[in-house]
């Protein structure tokens, strides 16, 4: 080797994508360590509480494993690229959900309120539901770009489940939010839940074929850019719908959500600051203008601003037209209490938030009971469910696919974020649920589509490219005949 | 329950949590996929796999000598290569020591546009001492040097006619 050889095949290297292995076995053994999880805080819970093994732990660990096992069947069959982290996050957040609502629903504190009524079960029928719900978008679902066509009746669909719940006789005010509906024989369903998948086909769909107006069309004003007037118009819209949610359903949450997903959607599919700019001062100029005259949204305010007086009026039982809540207050000294490492499963007293500690309030027992460092490492798995639906949208090569999924991930890191700073007191506390853990059926339901969207893309996207057509060099060379 | 054992189970648990996240991460590492590079000739190049496996790892040095290298060639070493039949006649294409292919395919050094020639007809590209060598891929109808068809690399004397199809190419000075 010390002479160098001139090499034929020199500057003829190629390069081409490497396509992605299946990766499903690495998905069924992380669903394996997803399951056993749970299993184990369920076991521990029982030993703590009741100081034996709960009886139910082998029907609940085969249950949650033959959930997680139809669900991986179904990916392995329906989507065999897709990524396989986004199953097992997602099904160790819910197992992790179900044992903290059952630990709830072994309080001694709730059971005495007048209206207990056991919620892990009816949470573990949900999250089959959610399954079903999965498979069931893996199968009919089998190209996200079919969704594309349906852009302008998701958003006709998305307003219709928006007002659905100010329909009188059909919508219901519960605790002062109006994002319910009653359905017959079913319960409540909160229609905004899925209006947030629905909403985020309409903006993927919609974005694509105005992104180029919306990014060059503009003129450049103090260093920003100022879109021109017409295309400043959906944005008003959207805009304004969302204002009219936080009007007529005092619903801070959810319109908070819907306008940060159009926003983040818009800044994705256009490269330009100035909408975030934008998105920011309408969204605070709308928050801070609603919360002048909406009394609801100002006991929000005021119990964010000063939690412990708000606990002090509650406790002193004080009626002055506004609702008084310990809740806040009652989180906040959960969480406190939990430390770095917590007070381990079952022996925190985070029951003291009685009303929605098993909703809204859920982190609050994490928090307690696995501390700062559990808390963080299920941050940490919200954070990698996220990080998986923007590395779909990376890898995808279709633009409507790339903002879907950017809109789907982008709507499950603001709810989370919403939530999580709510109850830690970052921000305003809101009436939404943190994704997968909070007990309710739509939410369960509505995140486990998102998820069964997400998979479906992820699939599109990492399946490896079709042989390239045939060379059209390759047609047949005369052959020469000696004549 | 003892107090030991349950402080062992929290402890314990958050371990198995932050041994998932961490499990996940490397998941994600491992799952980081790109673009690869591969010889485009290393199929051709079947029966010598030594030579392909050296030439790949070490195809820096090898650039850098040759380009250094250009003057040791001496005065009678070709700079050029002319069509002079065919359709493409009076092309000329500088030899700056790179494999130069031949034939219908979009991709060859010299397309040429001849129902006589193969996609992938014949390449012309220089051995370790500089030496250019026509070697024929497996055409149709063969690659000609002065009357002779082709059946091994063979070095390429300056001037003489290299026939394929209907195009005629030579090396110059």
């Amino acid at each position: 080797m010390s002479s160098p050889t001139n090499s034929p095949t020199q500057h003829t290297s190629t390069i081409g994508a490497i396509g992605a292995p299946s990766r499903r076995n690495t998905e069924l053994a992380l669903l394996v360590f997803a399951v056993v999880i749970p299993v184990f805080a369920y076991a521990n819970v029982g030993l703590a509480i009741n100081d034996q093994v709960p009886a139910g732990l082998l029907s609940y660990g085969l249950g949650l494993g033959l959930l997680a096992g139809v669900a991986h069947l179904g990916v392995r069959k329906f989507a065999p690229y897709a990524d396989p982290l986004l199953l097992p996050l997602a099904t160790l957040l819910n197992g992790l959900g179900l044992v903290c609502i059952w630990r709830l629903d072994q309080s001694k504190l709730l059971q005495s309120l007048p209206n207990f009524a056991p919620a892990a079960p009816r949470q573990l029928l949900y999250t089959a539901l959610g399954i079903a719900m999965f498979v069931v978008v893996l199968i009919f679902l089998k190209d996200h770009r079919v969704l594309q066509r349906y852009t302008y009746i998701s958003m006709f669909g998305a307003l219709v489940l928006l007002i659905l719940p100010l329909i009188p006789g059909l919508g219901a005010n519960i605790y002062g939010a109006k994002i319910w509906i009653n359905v017959p024989g079913l319960g409540s369903l909160q229609p905004g839940e899925f209006a947030k998948i629905v909403l985020a086909v309409f903006f993927a769909g919609y974005l694509m074929v105005k992104r180029d107006a919306l990014a060059l069309a503009s003129r450049r004003f103090m260093g920003i850019y100022l879109p021109r007037g017409r295309d400043l118009g959906p944005i008003v819209v959207v805009w304004a719908i969302s204002i009219l949610i936080l009007v007529f359903e005092t619903d801070l949450g959810t319109s908070l959500l819907f306008f940060g997903m159009f926003v983040i959607m818009l800044y994705v599919a256009t490269e330009r600051t100035s909408w975030i700019v934008f998105g920011l001062l309408m969204s605070a100029a709308g928050a801070v203008g609603v919360a002048s005259f909406e009394p609801h949204i100002q006991s929000r305010v005021q119990a964010w601003l000063n939690p412990l007086n708000e606990f002090k009026l509650s406790q002193a039982g004080v009626k002055d037209g506004v609702l008084h809540s310990e809740q806040l207050q009652q989180a906040l000294w959960a969480f406190g209490s939990g430390g770095t490492l917590g007070t381990g499963w079952g022996q925190g007293h985070s029951d003291l938030i009685k009303f929605a500690a098993n909703s809204d309030f859920i982190l609050a027992t994490f928090g307690e009971e696995l501390g700062l460092a559990g808390l963080m490492a299920i941050l940490l798995i919200y954070g990698l469910i996220v990080e998986r639906g923007v590395r779909t949208a990376l890898a995808a090569r279709d633009p409507f696919g790339k903002l879907l999924a950017v809109g789907l991930s982008g709507a499950f890191a603001l709810q989370v974020f919403v939530v999580a700073g709510g109850v830690m007191g970052l921000i305003p506390l809101t009436g939404m649920t943190m994704p997968f853990m909070a007990y309710g059926g739509s939410s369960v339901l509505a995140n486990w589509a998102l998820i069964g969207i997400l998979i479906r893309i992820s699939d599109t996207a990492r399946r490896p490219a079709p042989a390239p057509a045939a060379n059209p060099d390759a047609e047949m060379t005369q052959v020469v005949r000696p004549s | 329950m003892s107090e030991l054992t349950l402080t062992v189970m929290r402890l314990g648990f958050l371990a198995v949590l932050w041994l998932f996240v961490i499990v996940a991460v490397q998941v994600i590492r491992s799952d980081l996929f790109g673009t690869r590079v591969t010889q485009r000739g290393s199929r051709r190049d079947a029966g010598r796999p030594q030579q392909t496996a050296r030439q790949q790892t070490s195809a820096p040095p090898q650039q850098r000598a040759q380009q250094g290298g250009g003057g040791r060639r001496g005065r009678n070493a070709p700079s050029k290569l002319v069509v002079t039949e065919g359709t493409l006649t009076g092309t000329t294409v500088a030899l700056q020591g790179q494999t130069v292919t031949l034939g219908r395919a979009h991709d060859s050094t010299i397309v040429l546009d001849d129902d006589y020639a193969s996609s992938r007809h014949a390449r012309i590209y220089p051995d370790r001492d500089g030496q250019w060598i026509v070697e024929d891929l497996g055409s149709t109808n063969g690659t000609y040097l002065d009357r002779s068809r082709l059946t091994t690399p063979t070095p390429i004397p300056l001037g003489a006619p290299i026939r394929i199809g209907k195009t005629v190419i030579e090396l110059r000075k």
